[in-house]
């Protein structure tokens, strides 16, 4: 960007103000929900996938570095605090369906937490990936504040978790759908279970488009499969890697 | 309206202080969703402005997520230099534990309720 003329000046203010990174996150999240609906939901046009890829590029395009967006869109990373308490909202709304399926959650929880973590971890290590890697994977389906914590406890590196926790979050939310409908699983709680567990946060927002139960099973599946990946994680690989 | 957002912060806040007292690995806004959850079980319902309110959060999620997801760019040398263990690892684990789980639930549930 040049930083001569007025154009240059207003450049310059607005590059120190939250108000441009703000906006674009808002105005790049409405033009992939826009496209996304013209496009007739086609599950590749993703809106969190479509709005980080243009505001990616705009970032590139205008020289700015993540530090300087992020210290604008802080403001919608913020919500994403209230938002994750008012899951409680679904989730209070389904307590009878999830009282009578108690153990049947409690199991495919279990079965899902494990497969997320161990085949994420086997997968990368086959082909080589290097030790940082692997670690950095292994919390790659929690939401991201525990998986960052996780990180650190196993030896990983807490921001790359978050990377490999954002492109599973978003793998999730963009194969699985159609993946369980290959699968035929049509029961909105297995749906939610399965989204909640693989893909975490932006798993459930996709399930919560799907239907008001799966997204309360998601949210759900996403805290326990949190809770339990943070105890059983650090203290698994403590003993099978003896760190 | 502003009554529920205050409601939804305190019950953050209280969580995120629990999670720090009790030195537990889960994060302050799961610990409050549990707390507000055992609040409405209290309570036997959600009041109306309560759902407004919620609603309007959880219909935009997605978009809460975006800017963490940007800083995926932060790490495009690395990703870029093992990227074929970092995809088949993401791809591959996170359909086989939709699938998985997916299966495993339908499989325990069948016959027992609708």
């Amino acid at each position: 960007m040049p930083a001569d003329g007025a154009l240059g000046r207003a450049w310059v203010y607005l590059a120190t103000s939250p108000l441009l990174w703000l906006t674009a996150t808002l105005v790049a999240y409405q033009a992939a929900t826009w496209l996304w609906g013209r496009c007739r939901m086609n599950p590749l046009l993703n809106p969190v996938l479509v709005a980080v890829i243009l505001l990616v590029g705009l970032l590139r395009l205008t020289g700015t570095d993540y530090r300087t967006y992020f210290d604008g869109a802080q403001f919608v990373h913020f919500l994403l605090g209230p938002a994750t308490v008012a899951l409680a909202v679904p989730l209070y709304r389904q307590i009878q369906a999830v009282r009578r399926s108690a153990l049947a959650i409690g199991i495919a929880l279990l079965v899902g937490s494990f497969t997320a973590a161990a085949s994420a971890m086997a997968i990368a290590w086959l082909l080589g990936a290097s030790h940082d890697i692997v670690l950095s994977l292994a919390p790659k389906s929690v939401t991201t504040p525990i998986a960052m914590g996780i990180a650190e406890a196993i030896g990983g590196i807490p921001s790359l978790t978050v990377a490999m926790v954002m492109l599973t979050g978003i793998t999730g939310a963009v194969c699985g759908p159609a993946l369980l409908g290959l699968l035929k699983i049509k029961d909105p709680r297995a749906q939610g279970l399965a989204l909640g567990v693989a893909a975490h946060g932006i798993g459930t927002a996709r399930a919560l488009q799907e239907s008001e139960q799966a997204g309360a099973f998601a949210s759900l599946a996403m805290g326990l499969n949190g809770f339990a990946t943070a105890v059983a994680l650090p203290l698994t690989l403590r003993w099978l890697l003896g760190i | 309206m502003l009554v529920y957002i205050t409601v939804l912060l305190v019950c953050q806040l209280a969580g995120e202080v629990t999670a720090h007292l009790l030195g537990l690995p889960v994060p302050g806004p799961v610990i409050g969703m549990v707390l507000l959850f055992v609040a409405l079980v209290i309570k036997g319902g959600v009041p109306p402005a309560m759902e407004q309110v919620c609603r309007s959060f959880l219909t935009n999620l997605s978009l809460l997520f975006v800017p963490a997801a940007v800083g995926v760019s932060v790490h495009f040398a690395l990703l870029a230099r093992e990227w074929l263990p970092i995809t088949a690892a993401v791809l591959i684990s996170t359909l086989a534990t939709i699938a998985i789980t997916g299966l495993v639930m339908v499989g325990l549930t069948k016959g027992h309720d609708k």
